[in-house]
């Protein structure tokens, strides 16, 4: 019996006895206020004071109490007229060709009052695949749609209001956080939206602090914002706040120190020792290993570090009991002097063996009294010690992907040493920098199951791909100085009715619905999948609640939580109207991924197909009145064949092509843990033509003025070769030039006389003093700067060895034993009318 | 001779019995947060190789008392209990894998796969208790 209770079922401190009060109350705030938009950001507002004498402010509640009751017609209403019939509008696919809107594709609004639908949670945040829930389980089966969620919630927020309480109020039996959409009865009661228990208001929220009023607990801050952060009391911590821990694993090998990674990891460090976030207890510690594992003393007061080799990896021990996890601002010269020999001091190792599993098992012991990030680099697969990989790629093998073989886990290991790690807060990120098969199906498990990332840059090297050197450099840069949290545990409620029957991303499932997260970081993305076990009768809305318990880095124990509020339906059609393509299409990748790995990569690929063929075919029957020929497809879902096929040609589940094997696993891995945004940037490219920009509809973000030219069809037909175009994949960009581009262009942007002089290798546009230039470098600059991953840019030309990765990303077209955008449309109408 | 085997067989059912309701009481204390997941596998895993020996000496034993019914009866759940144990993918710790069981309704399938070897143990007890009484008789 190893791991503890969850801290969140503690029950809170008793609410506060009944008072008498006299003032009416309404019994549904959204009826009859107007809310004000969204509190400034303020900090630190207390609630534990002494309530002032009960004044009521009968100005306040002239209205007579609307009850629940009054909602529904309102809704019922809404739901026929304000739903845009836009949205439901046929579109017959194999007619229209522009199916891209201009720019980025919008998040659909639920069709909710506009009074809840303004401070319901953001879709950066909140997304789900149906935006108007069924009634019912038969009817969600007859839409041959997916159910779920996709969460965001540790995203970097420009705006979030956090409020200190010393009793956070929680429904009493399903211990849901007080949040926009609860219903309050009277002055002193309110019922759980999720359920729908009535609780009592304790006598401390009775008071605003924001506006001094007393009486309206519906303007706190809890209940006017979606989304919002608590500092959470003493119950909600189950041993002191830990300090931020940093351990770097760093592999040494031979094979390591040739592809020079070691260099850029300790100049990002030193730079970025400042910008660890933490407070004066940050602790950080270094281990290498190549056959041995060595452990450093920084012990203070040492004159330099000093090294301790433990060659015996079958019984990993640690040599000294502490100064291996030293302070960092007490030792930091210490630490800077270590991060500046370790590349010269193992320049002439002629080691070429890994032992990873000891030296993981090893880290776990350094790190698992206090918990933190063990970030692991590894250039090769692990040959000896416990958890040692055989090489199981055949490359023979690639160039048929029918069946895919191993993409499971050879060994349980590290999984076992993941569930380890996660029960003593210890989260793993791997940053694999191998050239040749590494098995990253099994050394995944390590970051997968302790909410870590997995990082790939294949074939790494400093002078082969420098390319490669530059993400490595930002993405580290990124990784160091970006927000963290620790010890997290995060819980997803749904209204009675709904359960969660799936998880996807990078954590584990401690018991129903508790996700147990070492580290939280804002660029992980979670998805889940729901099913109607009740079904939802004499319920107008939904709600979902994701809280967030973690530790900052500054040892502040912290709740943020997201509270999303959905329509429930009852017809087909609605349902279709309230579709969401990208969620859809992002909870079926997950689903994909998880088919490939328990059945088979064919299996993953003919499910996806079914999924457009039966949505599409259910529209067809189901909502349709006119029977018409063609594909006919709803507005909001016309792009659903369009990501289907990307994803089918996407690098993890596509057949055509050689992949290899780890290349494959990465990408399936990036499915499953990126955020909704960047998923979409991966599967569906942005292409742009960007040799003639105007400044007609530009973005004019602090005196810059961003041109915004009209998103394209990823297709040939598309490129012309008097233009330029940049392709935006996410982590890749590719400028290609045109072989009749215009010399202007060339000369003001790229600084070359010809085509023929761009050089094959350019990675960076150059500064030149031209309008064209500083609007394609300013419209660059800003793809970039939206994510989290730096986006490599790559200018090519006809002549250029990366032009066919370039043309492999243009989905619409025809490629060798793949299918065209039109052909798969055919295919889909076939089958649909079979 | 008959009444020996089937005693023992009752015995060897009592077992089982007893197995099947030890995993429904540890899957259900998961269900209700009890216990946690990894501590509810690894005490799974442990019985689930004596299960597999118990059924197949139940199985041999009625085959060699050439009890050809009875033998049938007992051969499908045999022979699934050899199945999901050596189709454990290479990943899996175990039949019972802390990492997966919340996923895909997995808890459900194992509770309803339990419920249902109680059923069927209890019905074999009572055709073991028969047997052994008339064998008892006859003797």
């Amino acid at each position: 019996m190893g791991l503890h209770q969850t801290p969140a079922a503690v029950t809170g401190p008793p609410l506060a006895a009944h008072s008498d009060a006299a003032a009416v109350y309404p019994a549904h705030p959204a009826q009859m206020h107007r809310y004000p938009s969204l509190q400034p950001v303020y900090q630190s507002v207390s609630g534990a004071q002494t309530a002032p004498p009960a004044q009521t402010q009968t100005q306040l509640y002239t209205q007579p109490s609307a009850g629940a009751a009054q909602l529904s017609p309102s809704l019922a209403s809404l739901s026929l007229q304000s739903q845009p019939p836009e949205a439901l509008r046929a579109v017959n696919l194999l007619q229209e060709r522009s199916l891209l809107p201009p720019g980025a594709v919008p998040p659909p609004v639920p069709c909710l009052p506009q009074d809840l639908q303004k401070i319901n949670c953001s879709p950066e945040v909140f997304r789900c695949t149906l935006t108007s829930i069924p009634q019912t389980q038969s009817l969600l089966n007859k839409a041959k749609l997916p159910l779920g969620l996709l969460l965001h919630p540790f995203k970097d927020l420009s705006q979030l209001p956090v409020v200190t309480s010393s009793n956070i109020v929680r429904c009493r039996s399903c211990r849901t956080y007080i949040n926009p959409f609860v219903t309050f009865l009277d002055a002193r009661r309110w019922k759980c939206n999720l359920c729908h228990r009535v609780n009592d208001v304790p006598e401390e929220f009775m008071y605003n602090p924001v506006s001094g009023l007393y009486g309206a607990p519906h303007k706190r801050p809890e209940v006017q914002n979606a989304t919002i952060e608590f500092i959470a009391p003493s119950e909600y911590m189950l041993r002191p706040p830990q300090p931020a821990a940093y351990l770097f694993v760093l592999d040494v090998s031979h094979n390591a120190v040739e592809t020079g990674y070691l260099d850029v990891v300790c100049q990002t460090l030193l730079e970025s020792l400042d910008s660890l976030p933490g407070d004066t207890r940050t602790k950080i510690g270094f281990i290498t290993f190549d056959s041995n594992i060595h452990f450093y003393n920084l012990q203070e007061g040492l004159s330099q570090p000093q090294m301790l080799i433990v060659s015996d990896i079958d019984d990993v021990f640690l040599p000294t009991p502490d100064s291996l996890l030293v302070n960092l601002s007490e030792c930091r010269e210490l630490v800077q002097d270590l991060l500046a020999s370790l590349p010269q001091m193992f320049g002439q190792t002629m080691e070429t063996q890994s032992a990873l599993g000891p030296a993981l098992q090893a880290a776990f012991k350094l790190l698992s009294p206090t918990g933190g990030r063990m970030t692991v680099f590894q250039t090769q697969l692990p040959t000896i010690g416990i958890g040692a990989l055989k090489p199981r790629e055949e490359p023979s093998h690639r160039a048929n992907a029918k069946d895919v073989q191993h993409l499971s886990p050879a060994t349980d290991f590290y999984k076992k040493l993941a569930l380890d790690c996660s029960g003593h807060h210890v989260a793993v990120d791997l940053f694999l920098l191998s050239a040749q098969y590494s098995d990253l199906s099994s050394l995944g498990c390590i970051s997968r199951y302790s909410a870590g990332s997995v990082y790939f840059y294949p074939s790494y090297h400093k002078q082969h791909s420098p390319p490669q050197t530059e993400r490595l450099q930002k993405d580290l840069k990124r990784y160091l100085t970006r927000k963290i949290g620790f010890e997290a545990v995060m819980r997803v409620r749904c209204t009675k009715g709904l359960s969660i029957h799936t998880f996807h991303g990078n954590f584990f499932v401690r018991s129903t619905d508790l996700l147990s997260l070492p580290n939280v970081n804002p660029d992980a993305g979670f998805a889940v999948q729901m099913s109607i076990e009740e079904n939802l009768l004499d319920l107008q809305t939904v709600s979902f609640q994701a809280a967030l318990l973690y530790t900052s880095s500054k040892g502040e124990r912290r709740i943020r939580v997201h509270t999303l509020c959905l329509p429930v339906v009852n017809s087909l059609s609605d349902i279709f109207a309230g579709a969401d393509v990208q969620a859809i299409t992002a909870l079926l990748a997950s689903m994909a991924v998880d088919r490939c790995v328990t059945a088979s990569l064919s299996d993953a690929r003919d499910a996806l197909i079914n999924a457009a063929i039966d949505s599409l075919a259910s529209f067809r029957s189901s909502v349709l009145s006119i029977q018409q020929p063609g594909l006919l497809a709803p507005a909001c879902l016309r792009l659903f064949p369009l990501y289907i096929l990307a994803l089918l040609k996407h690098k993890a589940f596509r057949t055509s092509g050689s992949s290899r094997l780890d290349e494959r696993v990465f990408a399936m891995c990036q499915l499953k843990q990126q955020p909704l945004v960047y998923l979409m940037m991966m599967v569906h490219p942005g292409l742009y033509r960007v040799d003639e920009l105007t400044d007609e509809g530009a973005l004019n973000i602090s005196d810059r003025t961003i041109p915004q030219p009209r998103a394209l069809q990823l297709s040939v037909e598309k490129l012309s070769k008097d233009a330029a175009f940049l392709m935006d994949c996410g982590t890749v960009m590719y400028l290609w030039v045109g072989r009749n581009c215009s010399p202007v262009f060339l000369t003001e942007v790229l600084g070359v006389e010809s085509h023929a002089a761009v050089p094959l290798n350019m990675n960076q546009l150059p500064e030149l003093d031209t309008a064209r230039s500083s609007r394609l470098r300013a419209f660059v600059d800003w793809l970039r700067e939206r994510r989290p991953c730096h986006a490599v840019l790559h200018v090519i030309r006809d002549e250029s060895p990366l032009k066919a990765e370039f043309m492999q990303n243009m989905i619409e077209d025809l490629s060798e034993s793949a299918l065209s955008y039109y052909e798969f449309l055919l295919h889909l109408q076939q089958q649909i009318s079979k | 001779m008959e009444a020996a085997v089937f005693i023992s067989s009752l015995v060897d059912c009592c077992a089982l019995i007893f197995l099947s309701v030890y995993f429904i009481i540890t899957l259900s204390d998961l269900e209700c947060d009890y216990i946690n997941a990894r501590s509810c596998c690894s005490k799974l895993n442990k019985w689930v190789v004596p299960e597999m020996v118990a059924q197949a000496l139940a199985t041999v034993l009625m085959l060699v008392s050439m009890h050809w019914f009875v033998f049938l009866l007992n051969l499908p759940v045999a022979s699934w209990d050899a199945y999901r144990y050596v189709k454990v993918p290479m990943g899996n710790m175990g039949v019972y894998d802390p990492t997966e069981i919340h996923n895909r309704g997995q808890l459900k399938s194992h509770m309803k796969e339990a419920m249902i070897k109680l059923g069927f143990h209890l019905l074999c007890f009572f055709i073991y208790l028969y047997s052994m009484i008339l064998a008892l008789i006859n003797d």
